[in-house]
This record gives C-alpha cells, structure tokens and sequence, in this order.
C-alpha cells in the first residue's frame, strides 16, 4: 500500500470488473486438491460395471456363480435384483438392464476388493445374447416396422415439441428469397478430463451418501432416488471436486445407482470410476438431430419467417438430450426478428448411445443453422451484408414468438463493435474476390451470432436460489449456498460480491456448496444461470447483513446507519472515507452486548421469469443475451485443413464482475465449440463407437488455438447481480457457424454436417472445382 | 494371481524412497495408489493427454505409460516436488495469477510439462511454449491462460518482450 496524506481515510473502491484468481486455484496446482477420482475412503470396495458391448440383443443366459465365488469378491448384482427401479427423464432407463438396447447397456456389475479382482470378477461372468436387429438412425427408427426397442413406446417416438406463430403461407409468399437447408449436427462428447466417478456409502439408518460429481446436487436427489427405490430424503449428496463436467454431469447415470445397489448389499463403501474407453462409451453425447430449415426474407433484406423440421437421435434411453427443442425453439424464432416461425421437433429412439445435456444445449445445433442460413441471404439481398444483420436484430423491449422479453439488448451493438474491430465489411468483400482465383491457401471471414437465455431457464417451477450467510466474531464471512463450483469460477465471484457489499477482502469470504445436508436449495449449474441467479442470491444476503451491520455500528458511534458505509475492513463515515470502527471489532460488541447478536442471515431468490409452459410461450429467463462472433480463418485448398487465425468476440455480458474468470469461460467455450466444428466427432457404426480413445477423437490442443479479441458489451441487466447476466454457453455456440461462414467466403463451399474436417473441406472443395459449370454454384448438399 | 514383486530404490521429490513393486504396475499406479501422491492424474492411461505427467531425470514422461519398476534408480519429481519451502514455485504461481486453472485436472500435468520446457528455454516464445504443450489436454481453459502463464515466466527470467 502506498503511503500518502490520505493514507487513512478510505476511498470507495468496487470490486466489480476486477481480475481475481479463484480460491482454489494454488491447491490446484500443487496437486493437493482431493478430487472425487483421488478420495479412498476406510473400506472401499471398488465397483465394476459389465457393459453389453452389443447395440441390441435379448440376455438369453447369464450366470454370476462363477464371480461370485471369486475370493474378494463381495457382491454381484444383475438387471433382476433392479427390477422396477426405473428412472430418466420419461422413466425408460434401469441401473443394470434386462434387455440390450445399446453397447454401453450395463448387464452386471461387482463389487470387490480391489479393481483386479473386479475386473477378474466381470470376465467369470457368463453371458449369452441373441442378438436383435437394430435401428441405428431416426429414419429408420421411424419406419413403419422398424425394431420396436422399448415396449412401452410405439414407433419408438420419444419426446415431441411444436411451436407455431403467425401466418407461414403469407409470410413465404410475400419472400424474395428462401434459403432451405438440411444440416446434420453429429455426436461428440464432453471429455472431461477426470473420468466419470462416484462413490456410495449407506449408514445403518438406511441413509445414503453419495459422493458424486453431480452439478445439479438437489434435482439429483429427485432423480436418484427412483433408482434405488429409496426415499429423496434419504439422500445426502456430497460434491467433491470434480475434473469438468460442462453439462454432463446434469443428469443421474446407470453407474450412479450402481455403486449405491452394490454399497447397500456390501454395507461398505464402494467407488465406480470410468476408464477413458468407458468415459467414451458409457457416458452421455451431445444430442444429435437432423435439421431442415427455411429462412425467407424480402429483397430489402427483411426477414419474413423460419421453420424447423428436428428430427433427433434419441439413442437408447431418454436423458436430457433429447430436450434441446426447448432451447433450438428459441433461436430458431427469436435469433434475429422473426415474425413468423414454425418449429417442430421429434425424437426416435436407436440403438445408439444416448445424449445427455452439454454447453450450449440445442443452441449449438441450431445457431449451426441460423447463423449459416443468415449468412446466405446475406449473399442474396439488395443490402450491404452487414446492414442485413443489423436491420434484423432486436432492439431492447423487443418480444420475440415465443414471449421472451429482450430488455437491455445490445445485438446491435455487438455485430457493430466485432465487425469494426476485425474489418470484417471490407475483409469479406476482398476473399470473396479472391476466392476463384488460383492458389492454395485461402483467407476467409466469417459472422456468426446467436441469442442465449442469460438469466437462468425455469424448466422447473423454480430457477431459485437459497443462500444463508454469516458473518463471525471475526469478521469472517461464511456462505452456504446450493450454487456449485465445477471448474467455472463461481466462487471467485460470490467472494467478489461478498466483498463490494460487506467491505472484506475477498479471501476472508469462505464459501459452503458441497453437501446437500447443509446448502439450501439450488436447481444446479446450468443454462448459464449460475452467476446471474447464485450473484443475486449472494448479493441480496450480503445486503442484509450490511444492513444489519450498519445499524449496530450506527447505535454504537451515534452516527445514522445512511451516513456510513463498509470498506476495507472497517466502518467508515460515507462522506471522507474516515474510518470509525473495526468491523471485528463491531462484530465482537454486537456479540457480547446485553442485547447479544450475530450476523447470520438467509435469503431465497427466485427471478423473476415465467416458468418454461407447455405451450412454450412465456418469459422464461429474467434475462437473455446476444453474442457475435468473426472467425478469420486460412483454408488449405489441397488438404482441406482449416487454421482458424483469429476469432473477435462481442458478447453482452451484462457487467464484467471476473474479468479474469470471464475471458477464461469464453476462451474455453470457443475451444470447445472449435473441437466441434472441426475435429471432434463420435464415429458410431451400427451402434458401436469405433473411436474411444484421445488418439482417434481429436480435442483441440494449445497449438489450434486462435488469437483472441475480446469486446466485453455491458448492458446492464436491471434484474442481474451489478448488471451481469449469464455468459458461459454463447462462446460454445457460436464459433462453429462462424467458420463455416469463413470457410464458404474462403473457398464457396459450405459444409452442413460438422465437423468440417480436412477430408470433408477438401472433397467439398474438389467437387465445387469440379462442377464449375456455374462460378457460385458450390453449396454442397450433406 | 498376484505377480511378481521387485524392490526398487529411486528419489522422489528430492527423497529416496524403497517400496517392493509388481512387474506390471504402472509408475502412476504406484504413486497414486502405493505412494499416496494423487497430485499426478489418470485421464486416458494410453499417453494421449498429458495428465499424469512426471519428470524423470530431468526429462517428462507419461507415467500412466512408465512401469514403476523402471523407476529404479532414478530421480522422479512429481507436481508436489515442484513447491518449495518459501512457497509456489513460479511455474506454479504464474498458473494461478494468469487463470490458467479452471477445473484443475490437466493443471499437474500441464505445469510439469511448462516447467520442463522452461527450464530447457526460460525465454520460450508463445510458439514454442503451444508446440511443447500440445500433448497436454485442457477441456476447460482453452489453452490462452496456460500460454499467457508460460509467457509470464519467460518474461520474468528476461526474455525480450517481442521474442
Ligand atoms: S493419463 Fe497418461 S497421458 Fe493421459
Ligand atoms: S482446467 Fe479443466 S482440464 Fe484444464
């Protein structure tokens, strides 16, 4: 601290917008934190699972004697000691199946002494199938006589969702131009880098923990517990560190009630964890689906309608995936200003690994669609193709189809400040120009955008948030809050917020959010809600303890509780920053007073949204938010490789509160969305995954990654904590299209089913030389 | 069942230790499950990821690759030989003042990785530092505050900023 005249008065500083590290991040990098995949408990037995390793067969025999003899071996459970345990999300999913009806379908599982002997244990199993034919795309699934692969669900017809508004014949007629286009988005999956784990232990009450790297600790309760045929209050959920998760970690999966059914038979503790090959089989995907869709506008560049027609691989059981159509509905009518909109979405069920929820949740597949489809009108209309963006995007107080209610926007602002900041008029004009001329490396730009709910989703009849918090003798605070930390820094931000309202450095801030038995309720990290529903939950609790406070030290100085304020540690007078008091001080005299109090305080937010209704019309985020993307991409013509040199980001992210946190959730994103639009891909033959390994699946490494600018657009959401709103999915959402735009200004070709690998570029590209007849003809059918 | 076991001497992390190993137990196995070091990460076992990274006589080795008895003789350092006892080592610091931490889970591997590179070119450029790394896989951070870290070091053992 400098030492000046002025040294002890106090200025008011904010904390917002500052870069802080997050509070774990030195035991991270010692190697000291205890990750669920490092814990051992007194005990443990280590639990294996017996996957089917076929996509679709009846269990003609299965015989554990021979396992269950093996000596360390303590339990081995098979589908008819789960009978009736059903869960998921349409209750079509059972811990250990009686029936195959995908390859990762767990048939057995042991428990054991140690993994050698489990693994010892499952080879002793015997099992003979029959196998069945199989469905292994929804086409097929759709047929008239296609294998029926639940009973209960004719024509394999999963989960369906329409929405429809205005009038879709005169809006096609009053079109110039229509763009219709079949996009493929595929299967990739999460990879996170610690492998799926849990760890399950009964006590003699008939009480389970569960140590589990679950994001959603009290839904999961509610979803677990049908699986063990146990009640959810029997349930404490205990969330240790975790090695990622990004929406995977959303739903309750076989291996979960697993090691809980071999935990209640052994007594004794047991832990499941995945090797990386079961990682890649057994855990969820990103949902894949089949989208057409029509854009129409006028020739002055006026949007006129959208419809959507999903069709989407349901795989082998119904888990969060196959849910995306609430979200795809939204960009699908209310990416840009879409009058009229038509969407229909249906899933079928295969004998494919099923999806699970992942980062960008249905906004990943459909701004694939939307932002490709916008970049080709731009091509079409009378415009400069910038203006078409610009006079399509909503403006604050604009409702989109579906009633979401966009106040503070800033999309134009965002297509304005990334499109001058990369050039991107001129650069676009310039590539298209150079795109038929000779030579092998090509240069394109691309624009892509998307709008996301930036004010948590209330899929639920509550997107609430409980908070207790408590300040002691000294001047500590504690904060118990459902609000999970899975890698994505919500800590550093509850500390942050701590910190503005209560004057304390933000390491004195402990934060509690680990154990069900103690947080209050939370609906989980998900749909970006965590900073703006967790930050207002903080903020609101923080702010009654700063009103308690205030008031104690105003009845102890004989001050006015208005004329002082909480900084650095002390009670200072409002006006010169003077201070009057410690705040450790005050907190022990409020303590040890005639009229004895502590500070501990509780607070319940709910925002302010619609809850998410069939009819799929309501306000159902407090908060939505845009993000543009420009990709500057090289593109090798000979080998189809793509280098993306430059990405610029404009993103309304309400008010930084992290910047440091902020930038690292938007560089992660945008590797996760490059992994998806140009390496990434599950290859799954009749149902079976051929690449389970890092090796064959391509992640993005540090020499991929792009340069970055970054343009923080701050928009001041009235509703969001300081004015945040949620940014964490839009990075993974829009970079794909982007590129795919700046593939299709570098070379004429667009691809519609990602990844854009180089074989696929360079075929697209090979055919459009061939084809030649026509200089702009090069749009490629999937 | 139980194969045979070899007893092996090496350092690790500046101490000499002497266990009794079987043949085919992994370096990774043994310093997770037999030494307690869980510092050192399982994430694919097949070297592809870099997670279970360690350094043996001054070079990186996949330890989920490396069979432990082949440490016999040795000198091992894992991510919690790097601190010393005035606190982080840089490498260590500059990963947590950069947010190159998110999840944390590739942040062992990929700061004995960093700290290998760094000790053989403590002036590393940003280009060298993406092509030292690329066996190192990162899912949460996107690799720029990894880089920006590395940077950082390189910067602060003097190399000239436009290097
Ligand atoms: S665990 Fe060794 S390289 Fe992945
Ligand atoms: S910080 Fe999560 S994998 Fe790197």
């Amino acid at each position: 601290m400098e030492k000046t005249t002025t040294a002890s008065l106090t200025a008011k500083k904010t904390m917002i917008g500052q870069r802080l590290n997050k509070p774990d991040a030195p035991d991270k990098a010692t190697g000291k934190t205890r990750y669920i995949n490092d814990m051992v408990l007194p005990q443990m037995l280590i639990g294996k699972v017996l996957f089917a390793g076929r996509p679709h067969a009846r269990i003609a025999r299965l015989d554990t004697t021979a396992a269950e003899k093996l000596p360390g071996v303590h339990a081995v459970l098979t589908g008819k000691d789960v009978a009736g345990l059903k869960f998921g999300f349409v209750r079509d999913n059972v811990p250990l199946k009686d029936k195959v009806r995908c390859e990762h379908d767990e048939i057995a599982a042991v428990a054991a002494e140690t993994e050698e002997i489990a693994q010892r244990a499952l080879e002793l199993i015997e099992v003979e199938y029959e196998d069945l034919p199989g469905v292994f795309t929804p086409e097929d699934g759709a047929r008239e006589g296609a294998p029926q692969i639940h009973d209960n669900f004719p024509g394999n017809k999963s989960l369906h969702f329409e929405f429809k508004d205005g009038d879709l014949a005169e809006a096609e007629a009053a079109s110039d131009f229509v763009v219709d286009n079949v996009f493929r988005p595929h299967h990739v999956t999460h990879c996170c880098m610690g492998t799926s784990c849990a760890i399950a232990d009964f006590d003699h009450n008939g009480k389970l923990t569960i140590w589990t790297q679950t994001q959603y600790p009290y839904n999961y309760k509610m979803d677990l517990a049908p699986a063990l045929g146990i009640h959810p209050g029997n349930i404490r959920v205990i969330q240790p560190p975790v090695g990622g998760a990004f929406g995977s970690k959303l739903d309750v999966y076989p291996y979960e009630p697993i090691a809980a059914l071999l935990a209640k038979k052994t007594a004794r503790p047991v832990k499941v964890m995945y090797s990386r090959e079961e990682e890649f089989k057994a855990s969820p995907t990103r949902q894949s689906a089949i989208i057409h869709m029509r854009t129409g506008c006028t020739r002055d560049g006026t949007l006129t309608f959208r419809t959507a027609d999903v069709l989407m691989d349901n795989g082998a059981y119904t888990s969060w995936g196959p849910t995306i159509p609430v979200v795809m509905m939204r960009t699908v009518s209310g990416h840009y200003r879409v009058p009229v909109v038509d969407f229909k979405a249906q899933a079928i069920y295969t004998n494919n690994p099923y999806a699970g929820s992942f980062r960008g949740y249905g906004n990943v597949q459909a701004a694939w669609a939307t932002a490709q489809q916008m970049d080709m009108l731009a091509d079409l209309v009378d415009i400069d193709p910038l203006e078409f963006h610009l006079k399509n995007a909503q403006k604050s107080g604009e409702v989109t189809p579906q009633k979401s209610i966009l106040n503070e926007c800033v999309f134009v602002e965002c297509l304005e400040t990334a499109a001058a900041a990369s050039d991107y008029g001129r650069k676009r004009k310039e590539y298209a120009a150079e795109r038929n001329k000779p030579g092998r490396y090509k240069k394109g730009i691309g624009l892509a955008s998307s709008i996301h709910n930036a004010g948590g989703a209330k899929i639920h009849k509550s997107d609430g948030i409980g908070t207790i918090l408590k300040v002691d003798d000294y001047a500590r605070v504690t904060v118990i809050t459902g609000a999970s930390e899975i890698g994505q820094g919500i800590d550093v931000v509850i500390m942050m917020i701590v910190a503005e309202e209560l004057g304390v450095p933000p390491e004195h801030v402990t934060i509690v959010n680990n154990d069900s038995d103690i947080a209050p309720w939370d609906v989980g990290v998900h749909a970006s809600r965590t900073t703006f529903i967790a930050g207002n939950g903080t903020r609101r609790a923080a702010q009654k303890a700063r009103a308690q406070i205030l008031n104690a030290a105003a009845r102890a100085l004989g001050e006015l509780a208005e004329d002082l304020d909480l900084r650095d540690g002390s009670v200072v007078r409002n006006r010169d920053g003077a201070p009057l008091l410690k705040l450790e001080r005050l907190m022990r005299q409020m303590h040890f007073q005639p009229e004895p109090e502590l500070v501990m305080v509780t607070d319940y937010y709910e925002p302010n949204s619609e809850p998410e209704g069939a009819k799929y019309s309501s306000n159902s985020s407090a908060a939505y938010s845009h993000a543009v993307h420009i990709a500057e991409i090289t593109v090798d013509t000979l080998t189809g490789e793509i280098k993306v040199d430059k990405v610029t980001v404009a993103q309304d992210v309400g008010r930084v509160i992290n910047r440091m946190g902020l930038e690292g959730q938007i560089e992660g994103g945008i590797a996760i969305g490059l992994g998806y639009a140009l390496s990434e891909d599950m290859r799954i033959e009749k149902g079976m995954l051929k690449n389970p390994c890092f090796r064959d699946y391509k992640l993005i490494t540090a020499p991929e990654i792009p340069t970055f600018d970054l343009h923080f657009i701050e928009s001041y959401c009235v509703e969001g904590p300081y004015g945040a709103k949620g940014i964490s999915e839009l990075p993974t959402i829009v970079i794909a299209p982007a590129i795919a735009n700046a593939l299709y200004n570098a070379t004429g070709v667009r691809i519609f089913n990602p990844p854009m690998s180089p074989e696929k570029v360079a075929r697209a590209i090979h055919e459009r030389r061939v084809q030649a007849t026509s200089p702009d003809g090069g749009v490629i059918p999937s | 069942m139980m194969s045979v076991e070899t007893e092996i001497n090496f350092k690790l992390n500046g101490r000499e230790v002497s266990l009794r190993v079987p043949a085919t137990m992994k370096a990774l196995a043994m310093l997770r499950d037999r030494l307690g070091l869980t510092g050192t990460k399982y994430a694919c076992g097949e070297g592809e990821c870099g997670a279970c990274t360690i350094n043996v006589d001054g070079k990186t080795v996949n330890s989920c690759l490396m069979y432990a008895v082949d440490c016999d003789g040795r000198e091992v350092v894992t991510v919690e030989g790097l601190r010393t006892p005035e606190g982080l080592h840089p490498v260590q610091q500059a990963f947590v003042d950069h947010g190159a931490i998110q999840c944390g889970f590739c942040t062992p591997g990929m700061i004995m990785q960093a700290q290998h590179l760094l000790e053989n070119n403590p002036t590393l450029t940003r280009e060298e530092a993406k092509r030292g790394l690329e066996g190192n896989i990162c899912r949460c951070t996107g690799y720029t505050k990894v880089l920006d870290a590395v940077e950082a070091v390189a910067d602060k053992n003097g190399r000239c900023s436009h290097g």
